[in-house]
């Protein structure tokens, strides 16, 4: 055990060990931007191809593989990791810790995420994408030819793994290492809602995995799980995909949710309304999520019962939503709102995400669900749902927390032009696709016929993406042009919860002392009723840090190998493969590693300067 | 200054006469249980390989068996009854619910009515 400090002189070295948390979650943000622009620009080819009728921009094979890497690479690689990116910034220092309860498996998580990611985007260049929907149903999926679905089966493996580890890491964290007087129920609600899509993501997953290993062993070694022919049934991929896939999606809307619920007490100045109301409400939403897979597959043939039960578990779902609603809507009630970037994503996500959740009360009408299934009417609901909800929530916490976590406030003029451009653009895009799939248009279709009437308002959908597009260049152009605006950082916004009492960035230990929380908005406490400042919970002294690695890498490389193994069924890469990352976890279970410490000495020198 | 502790350090000096009393209960507990175990995975074999147990009734027992034998490793030998296991109990109950609603629920509407 060394007191020296261990932090490298090379920067990309620095980078590809760590396990910071912050560093991590930054990570995290840019490699979920990476697939964002990657799926973004995917969405942009497809609506190109549906603008005219039978436009020939682009081939029926390929619009198959575009939808389903679109919509796989947005929920899996780009709103997943960009949600973690916030989680591994802003938890420990919401509850007062120096790190996560296990920086290796955080590290880990990452690199294994980025390494699936890649994986299956490799398959644009070998052959062909996956083309049988984010949903891989069977049999298409299983009878596809080519490698594409062995790409789609193994990135997922790798990815979703590294998301397990994620989710397992937060829990732990959130359990263990908050802050002398940090209750469960002091904690603030971005924290809280993370935690409860932490517990669905330990739950939901396995069924993922078990599902792609299913289908994996189908594809590459005969397996007969799903063949009708050999007795198996098509249906279960059907019921394993869903009972992972819908609760996915509170594991999405989750943590925006929490986000929104910091930003609108920040803008309003006031507290919370109904905090407990919310924390319960979120952990309802948790379990109900679990109660409702089978809503998606009304028209499967389940019989009148099970369609009734699962309509019935789908609505109650709208009232612990409408519950969190209301509560934002009265926290914003005689407050006094600052019409900031972060606050306007807020605004703008609230009649937007309500719009989203009285389409998703329509679709749980089992009978009606006949009509709507397949068709653009569920396309346009799931967007408003994503989109006003999951997109509009990292916007905001992206405005919000982006000074915490660069040092420099993003430009509040070219956000307001982002917020509206891509306001408009989204609604425009996809208010229009209600009605395309009311008059019958379906999903998941290449292009469409003259006279069926659908030109005009593909068109106008696909202006509205296009809009979307120029707003989101302008937010990443605004990422570039605002790095001088770099006072007032440390609490920009009259912050309330503990991240806003540490310097901008953070020091790479976060708190020099351990702060004492005295209760529900800690720093706001101390603002109105101390001295504006937070209590130390313990004498300054050394801290103990962990050592950076570049184990997590060695092991996410060594599964990466082995996947192309299977892939191509290659025994000794496989062999290469396993071997790596095993070895790589001998390495890690032998080696005495006991982090180090910094003293007391550089700490007081970081005062001083800070 | 916070002394890192290095976990796999030996313990230092000598256990009370009550802690050592504590101790030696618990390893008859576990002794006990273990014999308990073995007892109960023979029971479930010898019940299917002797047909002492009716086939229509097979299942059933050995399932309810081996749910004893789940219960009595998390909480005797994986110490679940400890104090401050609150959220390890809270996750493990609400894994094991939400696992035997969907596996109850997916056997049902795909037609497995029939053991």
């Amino acid at each position: 055990m060394s007191t020296a400090q261990t932090g490298s002189k090379n920067v990309i070295w620095d980078w590809l060990t760590t396990v910071d948390h912050k560093k991590i979650g930054i990570l995290y943000l840019a490699g979920g931007a990476f697939f964002f622009v990657l799926g973004g620009i995917e969405a942009i080819l497809m609506r190109i191809q549906l603008m005219f009728p039978e436009f020939t921009f682009l081939g029926a094979q390929t619009f198959n593989e575009l939808l389903t890497m679109h919509g796989t690479t947005m929920i899996f690689l780009a709103a997943m990791p960009l949600l973690f990116g916030f989680m591994n910034f802003i938890i420990p220092l919401q509850i007062g810790a120096r790190d996560v309860a296990f920086p290796f498996l955080n590290a880990l998580g990452f690199w294994l995420f980025l390494f699936g990611g890649l994986l299956l985007n490799v398959s644009w260049f070998t052959g062909g994408a996956p083309d049988a929907g984010w949903t891989a149903y069977v049999p298409l999926s299983s009878e596809s030819a080519g490698q594409g679905l062995d790409y789609y089966l193994l990135g997922l493996q790798v990815s979703g793994l590294g998301t397990l580890i994620g989710g397992i890491n937060f829990l732990v964290t959130v359990i263990n290492m908050r802050a002398p007087g940090m209750s469960m129920m002091r904690m603030p609600l971005f924290t809280w809602s993370s935690f409860v899509a932490s517990m669905l993501i330990l739950f939901a997953f396995p069924a993922l995995t078990i599902g792609l290993l299913l289908l994996m062993l189908e594809r590459l070694f005969g397996g007969q799980f799903f063949a009708v022919d050999f007795g198996g049934n098509v249906i279960i991929w059907q019921h394993l995909f869903w009972i992972f896939g819908h609760p996915e999606v509170y594991i999405l809307i989750l943590p925006a949710f929490g986000i929104f619920s910091e930003v609108i007490p920040t803008f309003a100045k006031k507290r919370l309304f109904g905090y407990s109301a919310m924390v319960f409400a979120t952990l309802i939403i948790g379990f109900l999520g679990f109660m409702v897979w089978a809503h998606h597959m009304f028209t499967v043939g389940m019989g009148p019962v099970a369609n009734a039960i699962f309509a019935v578990a789908t609505m109650a779902i709208a009232v612990p939503t409408g519950i969190k609603i209301f509560n934002w809507l009265l926290t914003l009630w005689g407050g006094r709102i600052r019409f900031t970037t972060a606050n306007l994503w807020a605004l703008g996500f609230i009649p937007s995400f309500v719009m989203g959740g009285v389409t998703g009360v329509m679709l749980a009408v089992s009978a009606a669900n006949y009509q709507f299934h397949d068709t653009y009417f569920v396309v346009a609901h799931f967007h408003y749902v994503i989109i006003g909800g999951v997109v509009f929530g990292l916007f905001a916490g992206a405005y919000f927390w982006w000074p915490k976590m660069f040092g420099y406030r993003l430009n509040e003029t070219m956000g307001k032009w982002f917020f509206w451009l891509f306001l408009i653009g989204f609604h425009l895009t996809f208010f229009v696709q209600h009605f395309l799939g009311l008059l019958g248009m379906q999903r998941r279709v290449a292009s469409y016929l003259e006279g069926q009437g659908f030109g005009d308002m593909n068109f106008v959908s696909t202006m509205g993406a296009f809009l979307m597009s120029i707003a989101f260049i302008i937010f990443l152009i605004s990422i570039f042009t605002s790095k001088k605006n770099t006072e007032n950082v440390n609490d920009p916004w009259d912050g309330r919860s503990l991240e806003w009492t540490t310097t901008s960035p953070p020091l790479h230990y976060n708190y020099p002392q351990t702060p004492l929380v005295r209760g529900l908005d800690a720093f706001w406490l101390e603002k109105y009723e101390g001295d504006g400042r937070m209590k130390a919970a313990e004498p300054l002294g050394d801290i103990h840090m962990p050592n950076p690695t570049i184990l997590p890498i060695v092991i996410s490389l060594g599964l990466t190998i082995a996947s192309f193994g299977f892939i191509y069924l290659v025994y000794w890469l496989i062999f290469v493969g396993l071997g790596i990352t095993f070895g790589a976890m001998f390495i890690r279970s032998v080696k005495e590693d006991h982090g180090h410490h910094i003293p007391v000495d550089e700490i007081k020198r970081d005062l001083e300067e800070g | 200054m916070s002394e890192h502790v290095d976990p796999t350090a030996p313990l230092q000096g000598e256990p009370s006469k009550s802690t050592e009393r504590k101790l030696r209960k618990e390893a008859r507990v576990q002794i006990v249980s273990y014999f308990l175990m073995i007892f109960m995975t023979s029971l479930a074999f010898f019940s299917i390989a002797s047909d002492a147990v009716d086939s229509s009734f097979a299942i059933p027992f050995i399932v309810i068996v081996g749910a004893v034998q789940v219960v009595m490793q998390l909480y005797v030998f994986m110490h679940m009854g400890e104090k401050g296991t609150g959220w390890i109990n809270t996750m493990i109950w609400s894994g094991i619910l939400i696992a035997a609603l969907t596996v109850g629920a997916l056997m049902f509407l795909i037609g497995i009515v029939k053991y």
